[in-house]
């Protein structure tokens, strides 16, 4: 493959183009990648400044702290909770909106309404609903015989609140893009399905699911790096506590690197996070390309 | 049919104030006194709704300020978004050059890094260059948008080739016919790309949370979210600040779903 100067002078054009997006990309994903991860092969000063070379120590600290393992159980134990209610719930609420009704884009439009809000707003009423003397929830329980716990307080229900916060922020999104999987669906299936007798329930499971299980995978990877990310919920609620029952990845990322000042160490994690979110996104464009294929 | 419309209408009716509840009752509390919040069984509307709690938040916080700040942070990024990413967009599908494909996945490969796996060095180059506290340390990491440019290269990719030939004709330069022809044709999809990113910028936390130390600087998230860490926790003004916030991204929300909708079910697969 010979280059020609008119190759070369097309080439200049188009990068001429694309010159101001890779400029940014240069210095605000590419090269501080580069720099995360030789980071994480060294250690640093407070400042940042890098002071010794510690090769893979801070990977090996990481295979051996009890601290990290118990982060990624708290990041799992997180994305269990969220994840799968997150997408039934959305599922149920699209499947509801995706009926010719008067009116139903009022409707759509309130349901969906948590795609505007931020974490942080989302986070602070959530912490109010929560509250055990002032918050509803626990008033609402006590009315059914339940002893609402001190949701915040304890590890066990603290991972739960922020769960519950999260499916409730992330709703509008699933609901979203499974109506669009919905609405993607022929009718004439649903004809041909009532014509051999499936209603209601079996409806749902054997034509309604299998049809939009493509959104369904989408929203599995999209919520589940969505989770991996999470940051803003937990520092408004519970700041990684209690006892550091919802120090997730990131979160431990953010405390140890500008609360105890370890960069070589955060980067360690920050690596970590990076092949995580690198292979769902790969299984997920691996399996798209699959779906096109076999269309 | 009539009944099955009417459980529906039931059904869509309740689901609608469960999901919605959170925020009517933040609504409701910004308009209840602090004592009548601590009364117990907890009040669900304002018996004797006040504006108070919205005065408070103007006493405590520089909420004007908070907004104005990000209003100018997300209005950059939405600028130098739309910018960088039609210029790359028409790149990717009018001009034609050797290693076009290799660069549209050196694009979609930012889509696989998280933000997060390369804040440490980010942070570290904001602070270096004397950006801390400052707009453009807050909103130039974020003008080139993978996401968005892939949605234009959509958009621009529909617009007939008969319309590059005949320009062509007429000696139209290339960069003429971006801004003459592709630009207004592609309205709504620039639209789709103006409020996400509009949206995701306004609704940043834990980016304005690091490089902002000044109040004076902070954005409207870490503004407010300092309200839950004040002395006494005061809830009926949180939520008057929480209230303040959401608002204008709930009219975005409004005015601009359609665009929203489009934006969210590109990534999906049809199902």
């Amino acid at each position: 493959m010979r280059w020609t100067s008119r190759d070369l002078r097309s080439l200049g054009i188009g990068l001429a183009y694309l010159a101001p997006s890779l400029v940014l990309f240069a210095a605000f994903v590419f090269i501080p990648l580069a720099e995360t991860i030789n980071l994480s092969l060294f250690n640093t000063r407070a400042t940042g400044a890098i002071t010794t070379f510690a090769g893979l120590d801070h990977y090996l600290e990481l295979l051996t702290s009890p601290a990290f393992r118990t982060g990624l159980l708290a990041t799992a134990i997180f994305a269990i909770y969220t994840v799968p209610i997150g997408i039934a719930l959305g599922l149920v609420l699209a499947v509801l909106l995706n009926q010719r009704l008067r009116a139903i884009n009022v409707f759509r439009t309130m349901m969906s309404s948590t795609i505007a809000i931020s974490a942080a707003v989302g986070a602070l009423i959530w912490l109010l609903l929560f509250n055990p003397s002032l918050g509803l929830l626990n008033f609402v329980l006590s009315r059914v015989g339940v002893h609402g716990p001190e949701w915040l307080i304890q590890p066990t229900t603290a991972i739960i609140a922020v769960s519950i916060t999260t499916i409730w922020l992330t709703l509008g999104t699933n609901i979203i893009v499974l109506l669009s999987g919905l609405q993607g669906v022929p009718e004439e299936i649903y004809e041909a399905a009532r014509l051999d007798g499936a209603r209601g329930l079996r409806m749902f499971t054997r034509i309604t699911v299998p049809m939009v299980s493509p959104s369904l995978f989408f929203l599995f990877v999209v919520d589940t790096v969505a989770v991996l990310q999470a940051f803003t919920q937990i520092h408004v609620m519970t700041r990684g506590g209690p006892v550091d029952a919802t120090r997730v990845l990131v979160y431990s990322i953010y405390q140890d690197a500008f609360q105890n000042f370890q960069f070589g160490f955060a980067s360690a994690q920050a690596v970590i996070l990076l092949l995580l979110v690198m292979g769902l996104t790969l299984i997920q464009f691996r399996f798209v390309e699959r779906l096109v294929h076999y269309q | 049919m009539k009944l099955r419309n009417i459980a529906n209408y039931a059904l869509l009716v309740v689901g609608s104030i469960v999901v919605a509840f959170p925020l009517l009752l933040a609504l409701s509390y910004s308009l209840m006194s602090e004592s009548e919040i601590a009364t117990f069984p907890p009040p669900i509307l304002p018996a004797r709704p006040t504006l108070d709690n919205y005065a408070q938040v103007f006493a405590t916080i520089p909420i004007v300020r908070y907004l104005l700040n990000s209003f100018v942070v997300s209005s950059a990024v939405v600028v130098g978004q739309l910018l960088t990413a039609s210029l790359a967009a028409y790149a990717f599908s009018f001009l034609v050059f050797r290693g076009r494909q290799l660069l549209f996945f050196l694009f979609l490969s930012t889509l696989m890094i998280p933000w997060e796996a390369t804040i440490i060095p980010n942070y570290i180059t904001i602070r270096s260059i004397g950006w801390l506290d400052t707009y453009q340390g807050l909103a130039v990491p974020f003008m080139a948008t993978a996401f968005g440019t892939f949605l234009l290269r959509q958009a621009f990719l529909q617009i007939p080739r008969e319309l590059w030939d005949a320009a062509r004709i007429d000696g139209a330069t290339t960069f003429r016919f971006l801004v003459s022809t592709v630009i207004p044709l592609s309205r709504p999809a620039l639209g789709t790309v103006a409020i996400y990113g509009f949206l995701s910028t306004y609704n940043q936390y834990f980016w304005p949370l690091l490089i902002t130390n000044q109040t004076l600087m902070r954005t409207t998230q870490v503004g407010i979210a300092q309200l839950r860490f004040e002395e006494t926790l005061r809830w009926g003004l949180v939520m008057a600040g929480v209230i303040m916030v959401a608002v204008p991204t709930l009219a975005l929300l409004v005015l601009g779903q359609r665009q929203l909708i489009r934006g969210l079910t590109a990534g999906a697969v049809k199902g």
